[in-house]
């Protein structure tokens, strides 16, 4: 079929082992491939929040010097926000999404196994600063000029900058992926109005994420451009002014808090109907509150910049519309409740999470509320009482639901439940340990204690609750080694599970557990909002088909077959990358160059690729 | 639904406007940066709409989390309950929800705007204007000099003013960001380089207000600090008449040895600081000296101003003050031919006590 | 673009709205691509009359000279139009002199652009002192203008506009740039086009790569339509 004379090597046909990852293009294996790496980088990012806090454990501790402890929070707050959190996001949306709109597959596979390899590459540009270089130090904002070349001569900011434009390519890459598979890809009958929230929330997020990330692309890329080639952007000397910068990262930055938030209100949104055994309750305004959330979420960007001086005309109009965003945040709350009511609800480990998600999201509210306040703000700005915020959005709300989403998908992938008994301690443990640690911060913060100190001395007052929120770090710690244990021991020995152990009420429940490889033996038609529900209890006879090995089935299933020019193109960005940062000797642009070429050859011959082999074929 | 657990319930809905009073305890008023205890009008403004909000979110964390607490103890599954009835929303309930939070937020929304007005406008545009000029990492002050003939009088890292007086304060910065914050008179307004900012602050006691960076602004941010001292107008005038004079030619030897270390010799000191009243010290990279041994503080209010201090801080800066531009600068740090010997730091340490 | 083969699976697939992946993988990417010059066009807006030293826009640019080159692109856009719909009648030699000339007109367009480049980077102060009329400089030849006091007849001295020169450089270099990159990967996109209709890889079924291709290129040219409007015409003419 084709007459293009490209000698294209031969293809991998059924790799296995470390070769079948590496090729592998099914969206269930890059899944548990972004989990696991996004975990790995939780961990990471972790160790340094612990390091930190056990500086800040007792006054006028040396345990760290200024500039490591300036390079553990811009790491942190980075790894934590680009390496954990939006590649867990990124995770679900890999399992589940296909699943849940009855799906074999995502629109572009190839282009999804580009998104993991290339994320990989980000994240490593990132993490290896540490030893190689120098990490970053100035904060994961990088305001400017702090990150120019004058104030910031070391290698450290360039690879901050060029991790987040790999980490970009990686994350609009990922975004188009799902919004062609979301719109494009339903099963027969699945009206947008009737897609699960999850996927609802995964499309607006992705839309955000096609529209925010370009914003932070032009902001590194003018960073990069002053930093390698003495261009005025970002310095005042010349003109320029530093607050461009603030701007640019807060038009990205402020639509990224809720590329955070979204999914983990989609994953609440599936979990609290089917633990209570009810459909969610006002569904098209839970659908609706979620876009305005997105949407208005352009509108708030300089409620981050209320002290830079913009004036009492802008920190009032912003004020107000970030006000007006709790309004559908709050709906969303409520709507949760309303699910709730009248319901039969079970309290099983996912449930707990959920519900939890929803305490610690509605203190990180009214705290964000409190922020919105621009005068009030003044003194809270730049302070612990800001950190306490974004943890009770972002641990309490994200990694919160997140975990709920483990626990309560990980039947589906692992074909076994989770331990119930050590999910409870897990939960019990996370929650009280979150808030010892950061409820704290709220009082330090409002007795004066900037963010961003590697010390403090005894006379400001801030000792005991410093030293609390750090035993409570420690707890969290342990709390998460506990989830870890439970993972690991019931992947391995865990109860098997049933094709539908919770009773749930979408399609991903309708196939066996584990997922086949072809996910649906036959596509489902869909009628209404909660599918499997609506089977179930209609008793529609349709019903998981292929129980057991479906190999039957599976013979006459096209798949997409595995190949490794995606693998090949993200090493180039690599390889390209971190050349890149080295510009200046020839080894260092000699790989940029290279690496480049790489990528681009492999993209070429990518799309000389036909989807599936013609010998393959049957 | 039986008695008890309903008696459990209402419990739960005292304790939660009852938690609320801990929560505030837990922060304390003495501590000198504490947003708590205000002492102008600007802080004063900002605390009010603080407490404010504040007791607004209690209500709203009260209702919602009794009701939330109510539906998960009244709701859970019993053995044997058949699958609920399936509603899918109630379009009345929904438009209640929505109208109710967007009410409580106009009740904060009112004062904030009023108090943003109020808070960046100044009371009076004539009152004193002071210019804070941020550095990596000290804050410069420069004052109108009390003769009116348009020049500055400078100091650093202790702000003068007079106490019931409203004070205008321009901000601007030298290098990076850093951001202007006195807890108990205002919340922060950045240091921009380039875009000059204003607020206005006013002690309405006397006494010394702690300040601080609140920016991020590289290695030293945590210590680049400030105090406020709040006098009597009378005080105030003759502080500042002392600050506008130059310095003395000092008599005592030593001193007189330390002068000339200071603006030659090995120190160099005077290619970043001035002292005015000398010919030669008129470096503008650190702070101005010509009062130094006035201040109570050194190192940007990191460490007292005594004689031993004084020693350590020019022995060996980074061991107060990790990452200082001076012990990245100076050569006498980097060049050990140029090495200060004891007796070079005792007469500096002479020098600069006669700066008074 | 060379997705023979997988267009094969692309256009029969069946999707849930009927249109086609990669047709709406090219509009996302699209959108995302207008925040990106959104973006870039927005520093160069705010940076507009910032510049410390010059030269300044005036000083530099040519309105007569980029109108050519405006002109080329925009019909370019129009060939482009025809080259699509020769394929879809199936008229494969117009085709392909329509697709080549679109490349051939946006090779013109970068041709002018670097033309332009390297013009700015040589500008030259050039003042007549012989007949001097101060009102007729421009801002930055004005603070020359008193070199001619000493009786010279004529003054001259390079000041090249550079991306490091100020703002103003710094900002329309990397706007422009990023421009002509995205022309040049579109005359890329098209040779590759036409050099595989050579050989047969291009017929009216397969006519999605042409079409993903013109979408691209026709949206490059909205682009440059609000660059040179923002950047020249206003930069020239501050009054409108």
């Amino acid at each position: 079929m084709t007459t293009l004379s490209i000698p294209v090597p031969s293809r991998p046909v059924h790799p296995t082992g470390v070769w079948g990852w590496i090729t592998t293009i099914d969206h269930k294996r890059i899944g548990i491939l972004y989990g696991v790496t996004a975990f790995i980088m939780f961990i990471t990012g972790g160790l340094e929040a612990l390091y930190m806090r056990a500086q800040l454990a007792r006054p006028d501790q040396e345990l760290v010097s200024p500039e490591v402890f300036n390079q553990l929070f811009t790491m942190h707050a980075t790894t934590m926000i680009f390496l954990a959190i939006m590649p867990m996001g990124a995770a679900f949306f890999n399992y589940i999404i296909p699943l849940q709109i009855g799906a074999r597959d995502v629109a572009f596979p190839r282009l999804n196994a580009f998104s993991y390899w290339t994320f990989l590459g980000g994240a490593l540009i990132l993490k290896l600063s540490w030893f190689f270089g120098g990490a970053p130090n100035a904060g994961w904002f990088g305001y400017a000029p702090i990150t120019g070349i004058q104030y910031n001569p070391g290698h450290g900011i360039d690879f901050w900058a060029m991790s987040l434009q790999v980490l970009g390519i990686a994350s609009l890459a990922a975004a188009f992926n799902f919004i062609v598979t979301i719109i494009n890809m339903r099963a027969p009958g699945m009206s947008l109005m009737r897609m699960p929230l999850f996927t609802w929330m995964t499309l607006i997020t992705s839309f955000l994420l096609v529209l925010a990330f370009p914003v932070i692309t032009v902001a590194l890329i003018e960073l990069m451009f002053d930093r390698f080639f003495g261009m005025n952007f970002f310095v005042p000397a010349k003109g320029a002014n530093p607050l461009l910068w603030q701007h640019l990262f807060w038009i990205f930055g402020h639509p990224e808090v809720y590329i955070l938030i979204l999914p983990a209100m989609g994953i609440v949104s599936e979990i609290i109907p089917t633990f209570s055994k009810k459909p969610l309750f006002g569904y098209p305004v839970v659908v609706l509150s979620g876009a305005v959330i997105g949407f208005m979420g352009w509108m708030v960007w300089s409620h981050h910049m209320f002290t830079v001086g913009l004036g009492p005309v802008a920190n009032s109009v912003f004020a107000l519309t970030t006000m007006a965003i709790a309004v559908p945040t709050g709906v969303k709350i409520f709507n949760w409740m309303g699910t709730m009511w009248g319901g039969s609800i079970s309290f099983k480990t996912p449930m707990l999470f959920a519900l939890g998600f929803i305490w610690l999201f509605i203190i990180g509210g009214l705290s964000g509320v409190m922020h919105s306040s621009a005068a009030s703000d003044a003194q809270q700005q730049d302070t612990y009482f800001v950190v306490a915020h974004i943890h009770y959005v972002l641990f309490g709300g994200s990694i919160m639901a997140l975990l709920a989403g483990t626990y309560y998908w990980f039947p589906k992938v692992t074909g076994r439940m989770m331990n119930e008994t050590l999910g409870k301690i897990n939960f019990w443990l996370v929650f009280i340990s979150m808030n010892i640690t950061f409820f704290p911060m709220h009082f330090i913060g409002l007795d004066g204690m900037p963010r961003r100190i590697y010390r403090y001395s005894s006379e400001y007052g801030w000792d005991f609750w410093n030293l609390v929120a750090s035993i409570g770090a420690f707890a969290l710690a342990f709390a998460i080694l506990v989830f870890m244990i439970n993972v690991i021991r019931s992947a391995m020995k865990g109860e098997k599970a049933s094709a539908d152990p919770w009773d749930g009420r979408t399609l991903e429940w309708s196939i066996p557990s584990p997922t086949p490889e072809y996910n649906f033996a036959q596509i489902p038609t869909v009628r209404g909002i909660d599918p499997f529900w609506a089977q179930k209890r209609e008793r529609v006879p349709v019903a998981p088909v292929a129980g057991g090995s479906g190999e039957d089935d599976a013979h006459s299933i096209h798949l997409p077959q595995p190949s490794y020019w995606p693998f090949l193109a993200s090493i180039g960005l690599f390889i390209g990358a971190y050349g890149l940062v080295y510009y200046q000797s020839i080894v260092g642009m000699t790989a940029g160059i290279l690496g480049l070429a790489l990528t681009i050859v492999s993209v070429y011959a990518w799309s000389f690729e036909p989807v599936n082999d013609p010998e393959e074929e049957h | 639904m039986n008695s008890s657990r309903r008696r459990s319930t209402r419990l739960w809905a005292a304790l939660l406007p009852i938690l609320a009073i801990p929560l505030l305890a837990a922060c304390y008023p003495d501590n000198p940066q504490s947003t708590f205890d205000a002492v102008g009008p600007v802080a004063k403004s900002q605390l009010n709409l603080f407490y404010w909000i504040f007791w607004a979110a209690v209500f709203v964390f009260v209702v919602v989390g009794g009701i939330l607490m109510w539906i998960t103890l009244r709701f859970r599954r019993k053995p044997g309950d058949p699958d609920p009835a399936q509603t899918h929303g109630n379009t009345p309930l929904e438009i209640g929800w929505t109208i109710a939070p967007a009410l409580v937020l106009v009740v904060i929304a009112v004062p904030t705007v009023l108090t943003i007005f109020d808070n960046l406008n100044s009371p009076d545009p004539d009152a004193l204007t002071i210019d804070v000029v941020g550095h990596q990492w000290w804050f410069e002050f420069r004052y109108p000099h009390p003769d009116g003939n348009g020049d500055a009088v400078v100091t650093a890292n202790e702000l003068h003013i007079p106490v019931g007086e409203v004070v205008n304060v321009n901000l601007d910065s030298k290098d990076v960001l850093h951001s202007f914050w006195i807890p108990k008179l205002a919340g922060k307004v950045d240091l921009v380089p380039g875009n000059e900012n204003f607020m206005w602050i006013q002690a309405d006691e006397p006494g010394e207000y702690l300040g601080q960076c609140a920016e991020f602004c590289g290695e030293a941010h945590a210590l680049m600090k400030f105090r406020v001292v709040a006098e009597s107008r009378s005080e105030f005038d003759a502080w500042l008449t002392a600050e506008a004079a130059p310095a003395q030619d000092p008599v005592d030897p030593l001193a007189q040895q330390g002068k000339a270390l200071f603006e030659g010799g090995k120190a160099q000191c005077w290619s970043c600081h001035t002292v005015a009243g000398s010919s030669k010290s008129r470096g503008q990279t650190g702070p101005d000296l010509t009062h130094v041994w006035n201040r109570g503080h050194i190192a940007a209010g990191v460490i007292e101003n005594n004689q031993r201090n004084l020693r350590q801080w020019i022995e060996d800066p980074q061991s107060i003050k990790q990452g200082t531009i001076m012990f990245r600068d100076a050569k006498i740090y980097s060049d050990p031919e140029r090495k200060l010997t004891d007796a070079d730091v005792a007469a500096l340490v002479a020098y600069l006590q006669t700066l008074k | 673009m060379a997705q023979a083969a997988a267009t094969q699976h692309g256009e029969h697939e069946e999707t849930t709205t009927g249109l086609n992946h990669r047709k709406l993988l090219m509009w996302a990417f699209l959108g995302s691509d207008c925040m990106f010059f959104g973006s870039l066009i927005a520093t160069y807006v705010v940076y507009q009359g910032k510049s410390k030293v010059g030269p300044f826009p005036e000083d530099v640019f040519s309105i007569p000279v980029t109108s050519v080159s405006t002109f080329v692109l925009l019909m370019s856009s129009m060939s482009m139009v025809l080259a699509y719909a020769a394929l879809t009648r199936g008229k494969m030699k117009a085709f392909r002199i329509w697709i080549l000339s679109t490349a051939i007109m946006g090779m013109t367009f970068i041709g002018f652009q670097v033309f332009e480049f390297r013009d700015f980077a040589n500008y030259e102060v050039h003042i007549d002192c012989a007949h001097l009329d101060v009102e007729k400089l421009t801002e930055f030849e004005k603070t020359f203008a008193d070199q001619c006091a000493d009786g010279v007849e004529e003054f001259e001295e390079q000041h090249g506009l550079t991306p490091r020169t100020n703002l103003f450089g710094t900002t329309f270099f990397t706007l422009t740039g990023f421009h002509g990159a995205h022309v040049t990967l579109g005359v890329i996109w098209l040779l590759s086009i036409a050099f595989h209709s050579f050989r047969g890889g291009v017929r009216p079924e397969t006519n999605l790569d042409v079409d993903l291709a013109a979408l691209y290129w026709h949206f490059v040219d909205v682009v440059w339509i609000v660059i040179f409007t923002v950047v020249y015409l206003f930069g020239v003419f501050p009054g409108i």
